[in-house]
């Protein structure tokens, strides 16, 4: 079974259609390792009573847990909030109709910040779950759940979200690959709606070619969401195996940004085998990238505010006891059902669009997600990838953040810009660093980003830098308990290869 | 103090008569079951999204070509924000800043805007009285949660109760006859709002505006628009001031009573819907709109007036009716010689009586009488040839058996008098018989002829041309 578990998605697949292995079998090896999730990872898990509900009847491809904001009919969803506990949707997201008619059996749904606001897992109204290289640590968020069970061996991929950083951030404090395609790359439909300009839905896989495949699946125009037009022509594996002919864009003011000294030494390594397979450093201008982040949490909560608003307890989810009137019904069933964050961001956004206000900070926001997106373009129009860490730092401890909720912001500093941009980004686990407070060397995500719906190239790129890496991304999973770090190269650290 | 006068703006909304939803597949309905034209994206689950009905748009796009508007080039759709168990997802869908359509005209009044929105749920508070005040609980019936609405807003150019009323019905006939609504008051497929005012006569300033809502018929909106005026000018005249307020129409007391001023304390914190693309209508979209414009209300009546000579009433009563008034234009071309103002009084008066008479429920079209038997029909009276009074009794016949206006007048023997002879001796003997009448004409009481002419048609049995024989009882007078 352990050999089972050792394949990535896409080896299982071709030993699935070279006839080599059953695909009932290796679902049924999974679903076990699945049971014993230590991390709090699932909120729901296909081996209970009710995972009929969502069935494959016929697998042909690896399982897949699926991040708890995509509907599945008849199957529990809930956001990570209190306000949608015991719901159960009476309809099924396309991107998880794609991999169930894929024949990608659903292991289970995955814990997340709670509607997808947090960068951390600790804002699931079900507990935090824990980063399987270090359970004293957050896994990253909101995605913490799906990037967790990769890691951690409990799925063989996962599919997340990404608003500002949800699904590169937790990747790259889980050591795994994140992509966030380009928006209107997967439709939306279905899908929890945080920031609805800026949500999309991504892979989380064990390496580049599994976010490949998955991607294939996942990607393509929807006629349930006006936003969605897919990849044209489609996503094929990677194979590519050097850089040569490409330009790397380096932000021209990262030395003064704050972040980790082992994630510097990590990133400038990297930097360093970009150039070894052939690739070309430059340094790019985003003048306009610093104001991401005050931009994004304007844009973002506004949208939120509005996308909450449903959430009444008058049609389905929880609704409190004893109000006296329509009114107080609102007040006490919103009250009771959501987590701080999520009401601190409904009353940022609702101020944001207020009356005499919306001018100032909603439009004002626009009008600087539009010169990002400017600043990208130019960018591109010198290199063919902008490259940055994917996070300030790595996994930080539970708690450690939790009463600063602007350095909890600060997480999605390097991821922010890409999402406001619509870009797609990707990372993948660059090396280990040791965290800021001692201890254990922990993974450390980076970041590359290509132009709206380059995704092939994009892909093709990480894949060729991946190989050349070589990060073993099944380390924390080899023995309990976490983390073992046997066979882990520092990268950049004077080992083999890197010059 | 000067006069002062009415100023009355209308904000009128359609609900488009399309198969299904503004943004889902549910059909539409009327008085169906609750909630059984529902989805999940009409009950605002979470993670659905809306997808345009294309259909509404072209329907939407065909009012604006029917109101002479402009069309944007990109409108977009803005999330208006408010909580009420009607609106499920808390937010309206609608235009704001860039609607569909803007700067139209219809009967030479300003339409400010058109754009597409989606109706509300609606709200049944359970209890005696139906209204929200001292009812136990609210249920919420979703099946109109959705239904695709265009809002007409005018510029506010009407200047009394009557022409406005008058204005709305043009507007409810125009959209009518596009096919894209059932424009129903009673059943809410055409709600018309109205934002009234008053200012001495004379001034460009606008007074502070009142809106009055729920008038579900055309009696009902001009009755409140008529009472709000007149509270108005009496609180201006008594030196009040008019607080700007929604007033709700009670149509059983035909009163008007304000809401509460906390439920009209919103900020709708508009922005532009993240959901959904803009709206950027094709050129070939635009045309087919204008293309399939029928010739509306105000154009006919215009060209009854101006080319056909139809007088005023007559000209915007068949207008409004498109299936009468295609009769009466089939009617008129077969009507050799006779003036089309001649059919049209026909038409709109004889056999309207007729049909009546008849039992009330046919249209002209729908009758037996044929536009060809009609215009015989005019033409044996133009010609003298039957007596106005025997058309009607031809027209009668016609429309109990239909056929023929001439074999009936031969039938019934309803030919006019034209052997000179034979009507001069009857109006001889007619007025031997009337010796004080004659006298009396005589001595210059013009009115005493009617005596001896009602003598000579009942002898005739209305077959002599009235005419004619006034002019021979004269004659025989020595007048």
């Amino acid at each position: 079974m352990a050999d089972l578990l050792a394949m990535t998605a896409l080896e299982a697949h071709e030993a699935m259609v070279a006839g080599e292995l059953s695909a009932a079998e290796y679902a049924e090896a999974w679903a076990a390792a699945a049971a014993g999730d230590d991390l709090n990872a699932y909120l729901w898990r296909a081996d209970g009573d009710d995972g009929g509900a969502i069935a494959v009847e016929r697998p042909s491809i690896a399982p897949i847990a699926v991040k708890d904001i995509f509907c599945t009919e008849g199957v529990p969803t809930t956001a990570g909030s209190r306000i949608l506990e015991g719901y159960r949707p009476p309809y099924t997201s396309t991107a998880v109709r794609r991999l169930l008619e894929a024949g990608a059996p659903i292991l289970g749904k995955t814990n997340m910040d709670e509607f997808a606001m947090g960068s951390s897992n600790e804002n699931s109204a079900y507990e935090p779950v824990l980063n399987p290289w270090d359970r004293g640590r957050v896994p990253g968020g909101s995605s913490g759940g799906s990037a967790a069970v990769v890691a951690g061996a409990l799925a063989p991929w996962a599919i997340g979200t990404d608003t500002g950083g949800s699904i590169r951030q937790p990747a790259a404090l889980c050591g795994i690959v994140g992509l966030k395609p380009t928006y209107g790359a997967i439709s939306r439909y279905g899908m929890i709606a945080f920031a609805s300009s800026l949500d999309q839905c991504g892979p989380l896989t064990r390496d580049v070619r599994d976010a490949a495949l998955l991607l294939g699946i996942l990607q393509g125009g929807d006629p349930c969401d006006s936003t969605s037009v897919g990849i044209e022509g489609g996503v094929r594996l990677p194979d590519r195996e050097d850089l040569s002919g490409l330009r790397f864009g380096v932000p021209n003011d990262i030395a003064d940004q704050v972040f980790d000294a082992g994630v510097r030494e990590v990133f400038e390594a990297t930097l360093a085998t970009i150039e070894r397979l052939g690739g070309e450093i430059a340094e790019v201008s985003l003048p306009h990238a610093e104001h991401g982040i005050s931009a994004y949490y304007v844009i973002a909560p506004a949208e939120a505010s509005s996308n909450l608003a449903r959430y009444d307890g008058v049609r389905y989810g929880m609704r409190a006891d004893g109000a006296g009137d329509v009114t107080e019904m609102y007040e006490e069933t919103r009250a009771q059902g959501f987590g701080a964050e999520v009401k601190r961001r409904i009353m940022l956004g609702t101020y944001a669009l207020s009356s005499g206000y919306y001018e100032a900070y909603y439009g004002q926001a626009q009008k600087v997600r539009t010169k990002i997106a400017a600043d990208f373009s130019t960018a591109f129009g010198a290199v063919d990838f902008v490259i940055t860490p994917t996070s300030p730092s790595v996994a930080f401890g539970l708690g450690e953040k939790t009463d600063d909720p602007l350095a909890m912001y600060m997480n999605d500093f390097f991821t922010v810009p890409m999402s406001l941009a619509g870009i797609p980004a990707i990372s993948i686990p660059a090396g280990l660093a040791q965290p800021e407070g001692g201890g254990p060397d922990l993974p450390v995500g980076f970041q590359i980003a290509a132009p709206a719906f380059a995704e092939q190239k994009l892909l093709d790129a990480a894949h060729a830098l991946e190989q050349a890496i070589g990060f073993d991304v099944q380390s924390p999973r080899s023995g309990a308990p976490y983390p073992p770090m046997s066979g882990i190269k520092r990268t950049g650290s004077g080992g083999d290869g890197d010059g | 103090m000067a006069e002062l006068e009415a100023v009355i703006g209308l904000e009128i909304h359609v609900q488009l008569a399309t198969r299904t939803k503004m943004f889902c597949g549910c059909e539409l309905s009327f008085g169906d079951e609750p909630n059984v034209h529902t989805c999940p994206i009409c009950l605002a689950h979470p993670g659905v999204l809306p997808v345009t009905n294309e259909q509404a748009i072209r329907y939407a796009l065909q009012i604006a070509a029917a109101l002479e508007c402009e069309v944007a080039p990109r409108s977009i759709f803005h999330r208006k924000n408010y909580f009420y168990p009607d609106s499920p997802k808390a937010y309206q869908i609608s235009q704001y800043d860039i609607p569909l359509a803007s700067n139209g005209r219809l009967g030479g009044i300003r339409i400010h805007r058109a754009h597409l929105e989606e109706d509300a749920a609606k709200t049944i508070h359970v209890g005696e009285s139906g209204r929200i005040r001292g009812s136990g609980a609210s249920l919420v019936d979703f099946n109109r949660g959705g239904t695709p609405l265009v809002e007409i807003v005018t510029e506010p150019d009407l200047r009394s109760a009557a022409e406005a009323a008058a204005w709305a019905r043009l507007l409810r006939e125009t959209v009518r006859q596009l096919d894209v609504s059932n424009v129903n008051m009673e059943e809410g497929s055409l709600r018309v709002d109205a934002n009234v005012s008053v200012r001495p006569a004379g001034s460009e300033d606008l007074g502070t505006k009142t809106e009055l809502k729920n008038m579900n018929s055309f009696r009902f909106l001009e009755r409140g628009m008529e009472a709000e005026l007149a509270r108005q000018r009496e609180l201006i005249e008594a030196g009040g001031t008019v607080v700007q307020e929604t007033l709700h129409f009670d149509p059983e007391d035909g009163t008007l009573h304000p809401l509460r001023s906390k439920e009209e304390a919103h900020d709708y914190r508009y922005f532009p819907e993240p959901d959904l693309v803009p709206l950027a209508p094709t050129e070939a979209m635009l045309r087919e709109a204008r293309e399939s414009l029928p010739e509306l209300p105000e154009a006919r009546a215009a060209r009854y007036r101006e080319q056909m000579g139809l007088a005023e009433d007559v000209a915007a009563l068949l207008a409004a009716d498109p299936e009468t008034a295609d009769y009466f234009e089939r009617s008129a071309k077969e009507a050799d010689g006779v003036e089309p103002r001649v059919v049209a009084n026909w038409v709109t008066g004889e056999l309207a009586a007729a049909l009546r008479q008849d039992g009330g429920d046919v249209t002209p079209a729908e009758s037996k009488v044929e536009p060809a038997a009609l215009a015989a029909l005019v033409g044996l009276v133009a010609e003298k040839k039957i007596s106005h009074g025997s058309g009607k009794a031809v027209l009668a016949a016609l429309v109990a058996e239909g056929g023929d206006p001439a074999a009936i007048v031969e039938r019934e023997g309803l030919a006019q008098i034209s052997d000179s002879g034979e009507l001069e001796a009857i109006v001889a003997a007619a007025v031997d018989a009337n010796p004080e009448a004659a006298e009396q004409i005589r001595s210059g009481n013009q009115k005493a002829i009617g005596a001896i002419v009602g003598a000579v048609m009942k002898e005739t049995q209305g077959r002599a041309d009235g005419g004619e024989v006034n002019r021979l009882i004269r004659g025989q007078l020595g007048l």
